[in-house]
């Protein structure tokens, strides 16, 4: 039963942030690796708007979403669109933007750990565990807001545009689609998506300034296993991992150190099989 | 006398023609003989460690470069042959008693090892699946290494190495000497038959394979190639600093390696040695601001990224010189003329 419950929610919030990644990869071809960077500034966002200027935590969480956005468009604005034909210069800027927000992070709340009050007190108890209701709270608005993306992307508009970009940006700059109008609203709704997982799950972990990296780590693990730009991959694949994490966690001792390995095996030995990833489509070598 | 004075004068002439010709070369000149120098003028020993260091990541920058430069590999995963080779040359100097000299190659041959297991499963992955890929192979040994704690020594890792040599100069001259060496054999190796390959293979590789060449044969050797020299650096520092701890093994290393070789211009090799140079110095003489410190880097590195996306060296190296346009040869940005074959420079 726990390691159901954990491996939902690790679940849930790597299927939100590896589709949010793989959303800017696969129209921009941006491998942002300040992707949990946002997360993070969400997360500290919330901590010291309800903390210290005492708001409600949903006005918190509305307002460090729209923080969290801000930033990202103006880093996408002012850093990396005017070097976007070098890809490698394009890395070494979202990694050091991840690391300009974890000084900055640092700066402000100090190394020390951090934690978030719940929304909701309280448990309710099956099968001998302990079920808060902020974990059912966040599990239920995770597939809330998955669905609205899927809706968004399959429905709508501008879901069609992003999907044809992604598919051949070419193409569709030459059926009238605005590219670079189009890579910044993606960008938006990319980081937004991260600031949204560090607001829902602020109040389930522990908030530190290095609390980025791990789920980067594993986030590209499920971005990759799942297939580059592939939706419904990064969707299960992020389950697979979130399950196996919560597995070894609790079967194996000393588990929480292997949690990352053990993740990762599973990928590279699912990329050998598949180099693709599991729902990933290979693309016509790019010349 | 005769004959001494003979050589000397042809020594002369080189010089004057080959290496005062260029402003490029005579900054790769003043370089070595600096570093040569360095504890004729000075032996702070603060200095001689920064020294020493820079040297070790320089080895390391440049040989992430041979790899993932040359032959377009991202590998996000450069701290696996850095750790591998400081934890083995740690593991033999503890464990057997292997004196350094024998212990850092043995380092390099195991973290060439890791250079084959990991290059064959990946070399089937392109672009970024390959980048993805390969950074987690460290995250997985530091796994291991958490989970092994009785011979790996878990979180505070092997110390208590022996030194290369004791005395201060000594040590100096060492690391400094096997900098310059290894980072030669590099460039030569960047500058060959092979390098040229490497290169090919990044430009295009399904018309390098058009032409009968084994790529993925090549793409090995440059995975072992940079495991080499990688695993050497790492033999270095962890018997400079007489521990190997899971620090080497960490994402910010890999992360900091891409950094200094993306910021000196990737593909050049004597860029991320100078980027090494320029950046870990300058991350030592901002310590007296320890809180800003990783901000001021950061910040270094995304103004001058934006401003020269090709990184620093190759711009510094276009602005100081210019390529004929008839024989391809580099002239001096002050010349008029080329200067083997006097066309019109533009």
């Amino acid at each position: 039963m726990n390691i159901l419950i954990t491996g939902l929610i690790t679940g849930s919030m790597l299927a939100l942030l590896a589709i949010s990644f793989s959303l800017i990869f696969g129209v921009a071809r941006i491998v942002n690796i300040a992707h949990t960077a946002f997360y993070m500034v969400a997360a500290y966002c919330i901590f010291s708007l309800t903390g210290k200027f005492g708001l409600n935590p949903v006005a918190g969480m509305m307002i460090a979403v729209v923080v969290v956005t801000v930033f990202g468009l103006l880093a996408y604005k002012f850093l990396i669109d005017p070097i976007r034909e070098h890809e490698a210069a394009v890395l070494i800027a979202t990694i050091a933007l991840a690391m300009i927000f974890q000084e900055a992070v640092m700066l402000i709340y100090t190394g020390d750990y951090r934690t978030v009050s719940a929304l909701i007190e309280g448990y309710f108890i099956v099968m001998g565990v302990k079920v808060f209701y902020q974990q059912m709270l966040t599990f239920g608005v995770v597939l809330a807001v998955l669905g609205i993306l899927w809706v968004l992307l399959m429905k709508t508009k501008l879901g069609l545009a992003i999907r044809s970009t992604a598919e051949d940006r070419e193409v569709a700059n030459l059926m009238g689609m605005n590219d670079s109008r189009l890579a910044m609203i993606t960008m938006g709704i990319s980081v937004a998506l991260a600031g949204f997982t560090g607001a829902v799950l602020a109040p389930l972990t522990v908030l530190s300034p290095y609390m980025w990296m791990e789920p980067l780590i594993i986030m590209m693990a499920v971005v990759v296993l799942g297939g580059l730009g592939s939706i419904k991959g990064s969707f299960v694949a992020a389950y697979i991992l979130g399950f196996t994490e919560a597995l070894v966690v609790f079967m194996i001792p000393k588990g929480a150190f292997l949690k990352g390995s053990v993740a990762l095996t599973i990928m590279i030995l699912v990329l050998l099989l598949r180099p693709e990833g599991l729902f990933g489509i290979s693309f016509e070598e790019e010349r | 006398m005769v004959a001494a004075g003979l050589y000397l004068r042809r020594f002369y002439t080189i010089v004057r023609g080959e290496v005062l010709v260029l402003p490029s070369r005579i900054i790769v000149a003043l370089f070595f003989i600096i570093l040569l120098g360095l504890p004729l003028i000075s032996q702070n020993p603060y200095l001689i460690r920064v020294v020493i260091l820079t040297s070790i990541f320089a080895i390391l920058a440049a040989s992430w470069d041979l790899l993932s430069g040359f032959t377009g590999q991202m590998n996000f995963g450069h701290a696996l042959f850095f750790g591998v080779g400081a934890y083995t040359s740690a593991l033999l100097n503890i464990h057997l008693q292997i004196p350094p000299w024998g212990s850092v190659p043995l380092g390099a041959l195991a973290a060439v090892l890791t250079g084959l297991i990991v290059g064959i499963p990946c070399l089937r992955l392109k672009h970024t699946y390959l980048a993805l890929t390969t950074m987690a192979f460290p995250i997985i040994l530091m796994g291991i290494v958490f989970a092994l704690p009785d011979f790996t020594g878990g979180e505070l890792g092997i110390s208590g190495l022996k030194r290369i040599s004791n005395s201060l100069v000594g040590n100096y001259y060492i690391y400094v000497v096997t900098m310059l060496v290894l980072c030669t054999v590099m460039w030569k190796i960047t500058d060959s038959h092979t390098g040229i390959i490497f290169h090919a293979i990044r430009e295009d590789e399904l018309a390098v394979k058009a032409s009968g060449i084994n790529t993925t044969r090549y793409k090995l050797m440059a995975f072992c190639l940079s495991g080499f020299f990688a695993g050497i650096a790492g033999g270095l520092y962890a018997h400079y600093m007489r521990i190997a701890g899971p620090s080497t093994l960490e994402v910010s290393m890999s992360f900091t390696v891409v950094i200094w070789a993306v910021f000196g211009g990737i593909a050049t090799i004597y860029g991320p040695i100078a980027a090494v140079f320029i950046l870990f110095p300058f991350l030592e003489f901002v310590r007296f601001w320890p809180e800003y410190r990783m901000m001021i880097f950061a910040v270094v590195v995304l103004l001058i990224l934006l401003y020269m996306p090709e990184g620093l060296i190759p711009w510094v190296r276009d602005k100081i010189e210019k390529q004929c346009p008839r024989c391809k040869i580099r002239n001096v940005a002050t010349r008029n003329t080329c200067r083997i074959c006097t066309a019109v420079l533009d």
